[in-house]
């Protein structure tokens, strides 16, 4: 089958797209963007997690054809994702997204497999939490396995990124 | 001479900016970030196939037919094949004992051991077709433990074994047995005035990287294969390829994919043999990627242990004599159960002074998965008993657990079960009087101003409780873990630097073969060049094998070893580039010849901090370029009988302080607190270090109340191979986690460092249970602990 969908912004086309097919895969394997990880592909990890017209969804656990017509976000279109969500244009504005940016200060990356979903999840809970106490934070980003870093440096980088938000603001 | 006041005692590098010393960021930070960053499992080549591996459904079995035809004629199909397409006489591969079959021949002994292998033009192709191979199983009896492994008409797991421990070991399905006695345990008991006993269950863990096994397989023209791989050490990977190939080494070219975690999982060989087969079969590249449910079955776990203790103390709180028997189960191959065995038998006392010992360590072969290396390494295990035993003796006696661990702590000096001295810092009660000093986190933690805030209580949103039935506990622990590899290895690592003006600048590449797993290496490796040559721009190259081995990404050594070769080319550079402008510029200042000489900031400077030459005009068009190999000082093999030798190159010291709230009416958990004390010698990244120090304490909170690979002792067969079954911690379940870094040089390693990634796994779990035990006053024998050991329902 055919999958139409758009993909950080841009109109997508999968052709031959079996009817088994999760969205993980169509976007790993047929639309050359593999930044949404492959850890479990049942839904338990959170490394695959992306944004399915905003909300954020284990793209191994969605099938291909349900994201026909549908808007998706992965991490390689967050940066963009979010200097659109602060009205900037594309000018000057740095390459990262905030909490990108804060990931990698913060020491918050080791082997990185985790990394996209929970960039994906962390931008989600910032979005509409932007001042989270520990246990918000925590508990929105409890859908995300790191098997590195033990947390603490992934806590400091979202507590990070919401203080350079405030700051912004 | 003029000095300008400057310092006269500058060492090298002391200016340079990222150099060693500082959170330097990693270099791979930004493409990790934005997805970009290429892991095995996301490669792709143009005509690509995809493999697939079928597993034994059944644990110990004789093959009595298999059947591809059916698999073979489905289309999209391009190539199966089982043992009989093997193309040369080594059928056979593994670590230390070649045991292990690359497919399996007329018989497997473990559930989920490769038959055959598939490769189709989809991957749902290629796993549909797997499951049309027909294989005709009759079952064997199954050895699961001890008692079945040796009993007097046990099947042998392995018949006709020719392996070099087969001489020395009491039966054969034991893989190897290490005594170690020193003094005289049995004269020294008739002194104590407390002898304490016990027996413990350690549970088989995972190491659950999360990047699943996977690479990509590439015919090359000349009848080679390019592999691109995740994995621990890709020189060993490839010694125990290319002769299953019939290839000459240089024809198995291998490059290092991006690594998504590894904690020892990645030490032995998963799909790289099945891989090149299918390629070289088909022509074509070739793409394995396993899922999660095959993960579990493709990689070995941490040995699941019994251990049974004997602790002596006099009355004054001085261990009299400690005894020990550890028998871990080593599954169906060998893997690096040896080496195992060694370290929980040599560190099997843990980081105190005792004269008296007699230890026993054996690892069984039976049909339970294969198990072999995990962060910790037999280290682990042997710390969750011993540190249990020290809690019990301590209270027979009276005494401050802590106390009682710091009046029998080792230090610098004090001999090893094995007769080795330890001959660098082991601050052991140092640390312990540090991480009990760190606050404490407050008392009902969970009250806020509208009340109980349920997240932070044990069984969180599942709103079990306000605080009722809640209790708190605190627990203590320390051990040892040995760094590098030990018993006699030659433990060898290469590097290989570049330094050559580019664009007016000077620039330095470094070459090895490290497997960077997400440890940051390659951070580190950036900053020993900055230090050693004064040079701002550094380049890592990719780690491939086209440059000199690197050993293994494990036993915590990669920034002891690979990092001291790094050191140590860069040393030979400079010394190459000062020769250079000795020759060039040596007759415009004396000091060329008279002081010694840095390079700081890219110029020749004098110890004085005078400039003598920019580095560029030094070089002009030459490149320096080395390329050596560097070891640590030599080890020896512990004696088969009685243990001694000076088997280990450097220790690492970790303590734990665990504060737990137990729900004690439904046995749920909540860690509160997690604090660590650990003596890391010199920290080359601190940023790094605590990173290592958390993720090592929570991969050692898995241990303690989550982590066990289930295995049915009737079957064999493993019962939860999935993240919904086999849980481990979530950001929910892991606490804060304070560090206290101590820096106690350690003056044979390169800038007196320890290796960091392991300690913090071993002592973290005893920590853990002892604060279960505060808290609940169970003996708790077993890790993990799981609600209805809590609740008395087990």
């Amino acid at each position: 089958m055919r999958v139409n969908l758009t993909v950080n912004g841009r109109p997508q086309e999968a052709d031959d797209v079996w009817e088994g097919e999760s969205l993980l895969y169509v976007l790993r394997e047929r639309l050359g963007l593999p930044g949404s990880k492959n850890a479990c592909e049942q839904g338990e990890c959170g490394s695959c997690t992306v944004r399915l017209d905003g909300v954020p969804v284990c793209a191994c656990l969605v099938a291909a054809g349900q994201a026909e017509g549908r808007e998706v976000v992965t991490v390689e279109g967050l940066a963009e994702y979010a200097r659109q969500r602060s009205s900037g244009d594309a000018g000057d504005t740095p390459d990262l997204a905030p909490i990108q940016q804060a990931f990698i200060d913060a020491g918050a990356v080791q082997c990185g497999f985790c990394t996209p979903g929970l960039l994906v999840a962390a931008d989600e809970m910032l979005e509409h939490n932007p001042d989270p106490s520990d246990a918000d934070i925590r508990e929105a980003l409890s859908g995300n396995l790191c098997r590195c870093t033990g947390y603490e440096k992934i806590m400091d980088a979202v507590r990070l990124a919401a203080a350079r938000q405030q700051e912004a603001v | 001479m003029p000095t300008n006041g400057a310092p006269t005692k500058i060492t090298q590098g002391s200016q340079t900016k990222g150099g060693v010393g500082e959170s330097t960021l990693r270099p791979d930070g930004t493409l990790k970030v934005t997805g970009e960053f290429a892991y095995s499992s996301d490669l792709w080549h143009e005509d690509m196939l995809w493999g697939q591996i079928l597993r034994s459904t059944v644990a110990h079995a004789e093959i009595v037919s298999l059947d591809t035809s059916e698999a073979l004629a489905t289309p999209g199909v391009y190539a199966v094949m089982t043992y009989d397409d093997l193309p040369t006489d080594v059928k056979n591969y593994g670590l230390e004992i070649q045991d292990t079959p690359v497919l399996a021949h007329g018989k497997v002994r473990h559930h989920g051991e490769p038959v055959a292998i598939v490769a189709a033009d989809h991957p749902e192709t290629a796993r549909r077709a797997a499951a049309k191979i027909k294989v005709e199983y009759r079952e064997l009896p199954v050895i699961t433990d001890e008692s079945s492994a040796t009993a007097p008409d046990a099947v042998l797991v392995h018949e006709n074994r020719t392996d070099h421990h087969i001489g020395h070991v009491p039966h054969p399905n034991i893989v190897h047995r290490q005594p170690i006695v020193r003094g005289d345990a049995a004269a020294a008991a008739e002194r104590a005035d407390v002898i304490v006993k016990g027996e413990y269950t350690f549970g088989m863990q995972d190491q659950a990287f999360l990047g699943p096994e996977s690479g990509l397989a590439v015919p090359e023209e000349d009848g080679g294969v390019h592999l691109y791989i995740a994995t621990q050490w890709l020189h060993s990977d490839l010694r125990q390829i290319a002769p299953v190939l019939g290839l000459p080494p240089e024809k198995v070219r291998m490059t290092l994919a991006g690594v998504g975690g590894a904690f020892g999982g990645r030490e032995d060989l998963s799909m790289q043999i099945h891989a090149c087969l299918l390629a070289l079969r088909t022509g074509k590249p070739v793409k394995i990627v396993y899922n999660r449910f095959e993960s579990f079955f493709g990689h070995v776990h941490r040995h699941p242990a019994k251990l049974s203790y004997e602790h002596g103390a006099t009355r004054d709180g001085k261990l009299t004599h400690v005894t020990c028997r550890i028998v871990l189960d080593g599954g169906a191959y060998a893997s690096a159960s040896p080496a195992v065995v060694g370290n929980a038998a040599s560190l099997g006392i843990g980081p105190y002074a005792v004269d008296d010992v007699d230890i026993e360590a054996i690892a069984l072969y039976t049909n339970n998965p294969p198990c072999g290396a995990m962060r910790g390494f037999g280290a682990v295990q042997a710390c969750f008993a011993y540190e249990a035993q020290m809690d019990k003796v301590a209270e027979e006696l009276g005494l401050d657990p802590v106390e009682f661990r710091q009046r029998n702590a080792m230090e610098q000096g004090t001999l090893l079960p094995t007769g080795q001295p330890v001959d660098s810092p082991a601050p052991v009660a140092e640390l312990l009087r540090r991480v009990k000093a760190m606050p404490m986190p407050p008392e009902r933690q969970w009250e806020s101003s509208e009340g109980a805030d349920v997240r932070q209580l044990p069984g969180g949103l599942s709103n079990t409780t306000h605080g009722e039935g809640v209790v708190r506990g605190v627990g203590y622990a320390v051990g040892i873990k040995n760094v590098g590899f030990s018993e006699g290895f030659d433990d060898y690592s290469t590097a290989r630097v570049r330094l050559e003006a580019v664009a007016g600048e000077a620039v330095v590449t470094v070459h090895t073969a490290m497997a960077e797993v997400g440890q940051g290496g390659v951070t580190v490796h950036a900053q020993i060049a900055r230090t050693e040559l004064g040079v701002a721009q550094v380049t890592i190259h990719p780690a491939n094998t086209e440059v000199g081995s690197a050993g293994s990404t494990s036993a915590s050594r990669q920034t002891y070893v690979t990092g001291g070769a790094v050191k140590n080319a860069c040393e030979l550079v400079r010394e190459r580039v000062l020769e250079i402008g000795r020759r060039k510029f040596g007759t415009y200042h004396p000091a060329w010849a008279t002081a010694e000489l840095l390079l700081e900031g890219g110029k020749v400077v004098t110890d004085g901090g005078e400039v003598l030459a920019d580095l560029v005009d030094v070089l002009g068009e030459e490149a320096v370029e080395v390329e050596e190999e560097w070891r640590h000082r030599p080890t020896e093999p512990f004696d088969l009988r009685t243990g001694q030798g000076n088997g280990h190159v450097q220790y690492s010291f970790a303590a734990h302080r665990a504060v737990v709230e137990v729900d004690t009416e439904l046995g749920l958990v909540k860690v509160i607190e997690l604090a660590c004390a650990q003596d890391v010698g010199k920290a080359l990244n601190p940023l790094s270090v605590l990173g290592q120090i958390q993720g090592g304490t929570t991969q050692g909170l898995g241990i303690a109340v989550m982590e066990e690979i289930i295995v049915d002792p009737r079957t064999a067969k493993v019962k939860n191979p999935s993240f919904t079954d086999y849980l481990i911690p979530t950001i929910l379940d892991t606490p804060t986690i304070p560090v206290d870094v101590l820096e106690l040089a350690d003056d044979h390693a390169p800038y007196g460092l320890r290796g960091v990634g392991e300690a913090p796994t071993l002592s973290s779990t005893p920590a853990v249970l002892a604060a279960i035990r505060a808290a609940t006053g169970l003996e708790l024998n077993r890790t993990p602990v799981r609600p209805e050991h809590l609740t008395g329902t087990a």
